[in-house]
């Protein structure tokens, strides 16, 4: 088995958010952390090294400064990192994105026993949708929302989790996985992974690398290119406290049922 | 002159303070009230190779340097005391006198378990008649007719004795003259296993601080070790003691270090939350100037302790940098302790809130691996001052 893992580095929602003029994120500007479900989707991928021995390879689109997250992940026992970057795939929306992704993925090579591992969604465009549009351009089947992952031969029992329940199912290989918290525990780097994750193959695809593959339309990469464009990113206000209303008794209830009333909730 | 940290060092750093946030934290309070040593935690930082730091990976260390030990204690300390010194004396104290001075087969036959946190080790000096003076021991090591060693003495305040494995001690094997025809005790430096027949651990002791660190005093009576156990030369204990003690006092300056800094934390977030005559704590100047003077002596410690690492993993001479560092530290992180608790003050004198414990914690660190007044005499020396 081989196992590619999608990462994106995201801002710390814990700390300030910046934006620059044309509406996108600064991201240069804020604290960054590796994007909590693609923790998950790296865990997934890393047990199934425990258990079968295979490589792992982590891929992420973005700036420079990403390298710091993939060597990271590095330490954490993945063997080989890809940073996809380049000024030309700057900004891009998710359809840009997923289709740059997906090159890349077929360059580092997707065999009959490949599993794609990614996050169910980013802590900041909050879309989904990579995943599931890297696993379309590339034809592979797709499950998502994984919580439960058996690994057989040649395919996977995986259970995805719904609002209200479990849907089992089994997919051949290869495929893609988006991974939710559910799934897994993700582990800590270790001081011997720390220590080898520098001299670990660290490979950059830029612009010149996978412009000519056709899974890519060079008019619709990029700010310019993508279809979608961000209007206007702001915090979102503070909420006031909440109100408590406290007795179980009908007076209450009626109280309860006037506020919701005036603020036309029902 | 560079003070920046490396790529490395700051990516270690960030994994300890994520290990130690949560699964060092939340445990602190309880080991300190219950007197328990966290064994879960040790098999943890065994499988992050957090128990065999900077040892090399042919014996199943982690690879990485003193510095990274270091800064491992630091981190520790700064959520949990025990913690700290359980790793720093497991390192210094068992791990780096068998890598520094062991055969082949000793190192073969132990690292890879203790650096894995499988097996812990543990240190055995102190005697009720020999602490400050290592020279007046009685514990003895003779050879019997077999060669094997009988070991007879006992030895006090021995650090994770309760839970150890593997311990490196110091016996006397004989009578010496040195070169001026003075008599004087052959020293010599043993590996005695938790399971060889005649050794046992006694009381454990009941302590201020550092509660969860099981500290306990070691028994060999009649207790017979095969010839190759003898660590280093016959007759090289004392200097194998001494070199060991200078490793430590790196990993103890480091765990005053994180018990300082610890306490500098908790007072920063404390005194911006507690609000009195109207105002945060953090507004009142006299605040703002217990903490900058509190901080400006925490990094000045941390300045002497990275110096003292560096300098051993670039095996330069670091006997009077650790002495300094341990001297320094120790006595800043009592300092500092006590005065995040004035910071506190009722609730800093409760249980409710760990500054009390951390003023606990600091005091044994201006005690063991050798008392500030026992660094003050390493510095002096080698300042030619006799």
């Amino acid at each position: 088995m081989k196992a590619i893992v999608c990462v994106k580095q995201v801002p710390d929602t814990s700390g300030k958010v910046a934006v620059k003029e044309d509406g996108t994120m600064d991201r240069a500007s804020m604290a960054t952390i590796t994007n909590p479900d693609d923790m998950n989707a790296i865990e997934a991928a890393l047990k199934l090294k425990d258990e079968t021995g295979c490589e792992v390879t982590v891929v992420s689109m973005g700036p420079p400064p990403a390298e710091g997250m993939l060597r990271e992940l590095l330490a954490m026992g993945a063997d080989k990192a890809v940073l996809v970057s380049g000024r030309e795939f700057g900004g891009s929306d998710t359809y840009a994105t997923s289709q740059i992704l997906a090159a890349a993925i077929k360059k580092i090579g997707v065999d009959d026993e490949t599993i794609i591992f990614c996050g169910r969604q980013a802590i900041d465009g909050d879309t989904a949708q990579v995943g599931p549009q890297i696993a379309e351009k590339l034809g592979l089947p797709q499950v998502t929302y994984v919580a439960d992952i058996k690994a057989e031969e040649k395919s996977l029992t995986v259970q995805r989790m719904l609002e209200d329940g479990y849907m089992t199912i089994r997919v051949q290989l290869p495929c893609l996985l988006t991974c939710i918290k559910e799934l897994n525990q993700p582990r800590y780097m270790s001081v011997s992974g720390i220590v080898d994750c520098f001299s670990k193959p660290y490979e950059i695809f830029d612009f010149n690398t996978l412009k000519d593959d056709p899974l890519i339309d060079l008019d619709t990469i990029g700010l310019k290119g993508s279809p979608t464009n961000v209007y206007k990113s702001f915090s979102p206000p503070v909420k006031g406290a909440g109100m408590m209303l406290e007795g179980a008794d009908k007076d209450t209830c009626d109280k309860l049922v006037a506020l919701l009333d005036e603020k036309h909730i029902i | 002159m560079d003070f920046h940290l490396s790529k490395e060092h700051e990516m270690l750093r960030k994994m300890y303070r994520e290990f130690a946030q949560n699964e060092v934290k939340p445990l602190a309070e309880e080991v300190d009230e219950t007197e328990r040593f966290p064994q879960e935690t040790v098999e943890k930082l065994g499988k992050l190779g957090m128990m065999g730091i900077y040892f090399p990976k042919e014996y199943g260390g982690a690879g990485a340097d003193v510095l990274a030990y270091a800064m491992a204690v630091e981190e520790l300390s700064k959520v949990c005391g025990t913690t700290g010194v359980i790793v720093s004396a497991h390192t210094s104290l068992c791990c780096a006198p068998i890598f520094e001075n062991g055969t082949e087969e000793q190192k073969q036959k132990y690292l890879p378990k203790l650096c894995s946190g499988e097996w812990i080790g543990a240190f055995g000096l102190t005697e009720p008649g020999a602490g400050t003076d290592a020279q007046g021991q009685q514990t003895t090591a003779v050879k019997n007719e077999n060669g094997d060693w009988v070991l007879n003495g006992s030895k006090i305040f021995i650090t994770n004795a309760g839970f150890a494995h593997v311990f490196v001690i110091i016996a006397i094997t004989g009578m010496t003259t040195d070169k001026r025809g003075r008599k004087k005790k052959e020293i010599s430096a043993f590996i005695v296993e938790r399971t060889d027949p005649g050794f046992s651990v006694g009381k454990h002791e009941k302590k201020m601080g550092i509660r969860g660190s099981s500290t306990c005093e070691l028994i060999m009576e009649d207790c017979v070790i095969p010839a190759d156990r003898l660590l280093g030369k016959q007759g090289n204990g004392f200097k194998i003691a001494m070199k060991t003690l200078d490793g430590g006092r790196i990993g103890i300056a480091s765990q005053a270090l994180g018990l300082g800094e610890g306490a500098v934390e908790e007072a920063i977030a404390y005194t911006k939350e507690r609000v009195q005559f109207g105002k945060r704590l953090s507004q009142f100047q006299n605040t703002q100037f217990q903490l900058a003077d509190m901080h400006t002596r925490m990094q000045a410690a941390q300045f002497l302790v990275y110096s003292a690492a560096m300098k051993k993993q670039n095996h330069e001479p670091y006997s009077m940098d650790a002495a300094m560092a341990k001297l320094f530290a120790a006595e800043a992180a009592s300092d500092v302790t006590r005065r995040a608790v004035q910071l506190f003050g009722g609730y800093g004198y409760t249980r409710e809130y760990p500054v009390e414990r951390m003023m606990r914690d600091a005091k044994i660190t201006e005690i063991y691996e050798g008392t500030s007044e026992v660094q003050r005499m390493v510095i002096s020396s080698h300042l030619g001052v006799k």
